[in-house]
């Protein structure tokens, strides 16, 4: 989590992207912290979209996608305290969703876990780009660029979460600061 | 500047005397609970940092439940609960409802107040976000991450940010056929899925005094579903009885002083309120159910850690007691507990399940969380024939009871029995003696 640039494709996602619909319950038996099943579980992310998503977050039989950043409307990740939600998209090669807001749990556990970076906009971003177009985040200056339409937009800063994720997760933070 | 009890328990937490919204504290854990679908992976984590010879920080404190996956013949599932099994044996832990023995129970949120984990004044956190259904009880009660859950395992505290609180005063009496499950509905419909995002819901006023447990259960059960960090009711003469017939252990009453500030209050005349059903897709898609009478239905499901106490069922029963059903109707009780008293308690001389198979199309299952999050596939009552359901549990995301082209009702116990009766969505109101 300590890189300043994120590039790559976007994937444009609605609101109120549930924890059902980024890792469906048929899948929580596997377990995140055995390599195997942390590498399945990449598979499925976004797999609980409904049909109307044409381009799927990952193709079939694939375990990565071609999309790293995310970028969704208000209400990310509402729902289950799973901790696969996050793992399934950091497995899958996602490093941070952009979203207006966030829930909660969803947003604790990528801290926590130091899966993706959840990144909030007061601009609906999900407007500003299309499934796709090449974006360019620059957490130093918390911005984002869309490359492909050369558009630069602003990105709110972490506040006090931030001390965890620069330490690495919660674990490191603890250690860091002597609790553990 | 007063505290809210929210606040108050937190300051007791974490040893401080004032804490405010926003400031990030470490708190002491009471109890840490987790279950099959979490469990094993909290336990990965807890060795992966703390080592594989490390013990848990104190036994008497996490309790382990096994509930979602029970009754599956999925092989990964049993692997599951082969990992809690070997864990609580290792670390020697007293409290493992294990399935298959005299000792499993059922639904994690339902099994923690029966055996008397639920105390006043503590702090719980759970590897389920419907954790937040112990605040009934007057307890500060959180979902989190199997990280976060594998470092209050081994360390016995978490970092958390106190909440502002959102207070919501329900006074008046509910008319006929109108629950809790309708409350809490109407006022996710009201603020939203968001509306109470990092937020304590607290709830109080005289119709809230004049609930029952199970019923104050069900309204901080669903503060998840408006975001919401924590639901907390103040403890009072009957949740002092509750608790106290469940365990021997001291506990703390807090309550929130006059002067606590609170982020918005929401006022709320229980006289006007009506049976509501949350439409297919969001919890906050709320109407009047006598506005759906359009809606066709393919099944009933009464169950989960929402609708599936015993209470849940008696409504349920009052109201189809001498009626048949046109559609299936899934009977799901949440706990051993709740089984034996459906088994038991009689209305006109009939038990409950007696009036549920009178009905005609009952199918009634073993205890545990069953179809209430779809599960493998295997799992009783799962929609994975693109059926519409009308249910008493807790969320109809996309998908969320089985297939993605199945879709979710949610309602009261009440609504979902008299839904069964005609096959579409009904208000319960006319069924029922005034």
């Amino acid at each position: 989590m300590a890189e300043n640039i994120i590039k790559g494709k976007v994937f444009i996602a609605g609101d109120n992207i549930d924890t059902d619909q980024i890792i469906p319950a048929q899948y929580l038996a596997l377990v995140p912290t055995n390599p195997e099943e942390y590498k399945k579980l990449g598979s499925y992310a976004l797999c609980g979209l409904p049909d109307s998503y044409k381009t799927r977050y990952v193709k079939d039989n694939e375990f990565e996608t071609e999309f790293p950043i995310i970028i969704a409307r208000s209400n990310f990740g509402c729902g289950s305290s799973r901790e696969h939600a996050p793992i399934s998209l950091g497995a899958a090669g996602c490093k941070a969703v952009i979203a207006n807001s966030f829930a909660r749990i969803f947003f604790r556990n990528c801290i926590s876990t130091g899966e993706v970076y959840p990144i909030e906009a007061a601009d609906v971003l999900a407007d500003k780009f299309n499934n796709g177009d090449e974006a360019e985040i620059n957490l130093t200056t918390l911005t984002v660029k869309n490359v492909t339409s050369g558009e630069e937009f602003s990105i709110k800063d972490l506040g006090s979460v931030k001390e965890v994720i620069e330490a690495g997760g919660i674990f490191n933070f603890a250690r860091k600061n002597d609790m553990i | 500047m007063g505290m809210t009890i929210t606040e108050k328990i937190l300051a007791k937490a974490a040893n401080k005397d004032v804490v405010k919204p926003g400031d990030n504290i470490w708190v002491n854990a009471d109890v840490l609970m987790t279950h099959d679908v979490c469990g094993p992976g909290t336990i990965g984590v807890f060795k992966r940092e703390f080592g594989n010879d490390a013990k848990v920080w104190d036994k008497e404190g996490v309790v382990i439940i096994p509930d979602h996956y029970i009754f599956t013949a999925d092989e990964m599932c049993h692997r599951n609960v082969d990992t809690l099994r070997e864990f609580v044996k290792e670390q020697n832990l007293p409290y493992f409802y294990e399935p298959g023995t005299e000792t499993y129970s059922g639904v994690c949120h339902v099994t923690l107040p029966e055996k008397g984990h639920i105390r006043p004044g503590e702090v719980l956190f759970g590897t389920d976000s419907h954790t937040c259904t112990h605040g009934a009880l007057g307890m500060f009660a959180t979902g989190i991450g199997n990280t976060d859950a594998g470092f209050v395992m081994g360390t016995g505290k978490l970092l958390i940010k106190v909440p502002q609180t959102i207070k919501f005063v329900i006074d008046g009496e509910l008319p006929t056929g109108v629950t809790a499950k309708d409350i809490i509905l109407k006022i996710i419909g009201d603020i939203g899925v968001d509306g109470a995002t990092y937020c304590a819901m607290e709830f109080s006023g005289s119709t809230i005094d004049a609930l029952s447990i199970e019923e104050r259960m069900t309204i901080c059960n669903m503060a998840i579903e408006a975001g919401g960090k924590n639901g907390i009711i103040a403890p009072d003469e009957k949740t002092i009885e509750y608790v106290k017939s469940k365990t021997d252990k001291e506990f703390t009453i807090f309550s929130s002083d006059e002067d606590a500030e609170y982020q918005a209050v929401y006022n709320y005349d229980a006289s006007k309120l009506e049976a509501v059903v949350a439409l297919p897709f969001s919890p906050d898609n709320v109407k009047a159910a006598k506005d759906c009478s359009d809606k066709k239905l393919d099944r009933s499901y009464i169950g989960s850690c929402t609708g599936g106490k015993i209470e849940d069922f008696v409504m349920a029963a009052e109201l189809l007691n001498g009626h048949k059903v046109v559609i299936d109707l899934f009977i799901v009780p949440a706990t051993r507990e709740v089984e034996e008293a459906i088994n038991t308690i009689k209305i006109d001389g009939k038990t409950l399940v007696e009036i549920f198979e009178s009905t005609g199309k009952a199918h009634i299952a073993e205890p545990s969380c069953a179809a209430c999050l779809g599960g493998p596939v295997d799992t009783f009552g799962r929609c994975n024939n693109g059926e519409v359901c009308i249910s008493t549990t807790n969320r109809n995301f996309p998908g969320r009871m089985g297939g993605l082209d199945s879709e979710t009702i949610l309602a009261s116990a009440y609504t979902a029995a008299a839904s069964a009766i005609t096959g579409v969505i009904t208000d319960p109101a006319q069924y029922l003696k005034k």
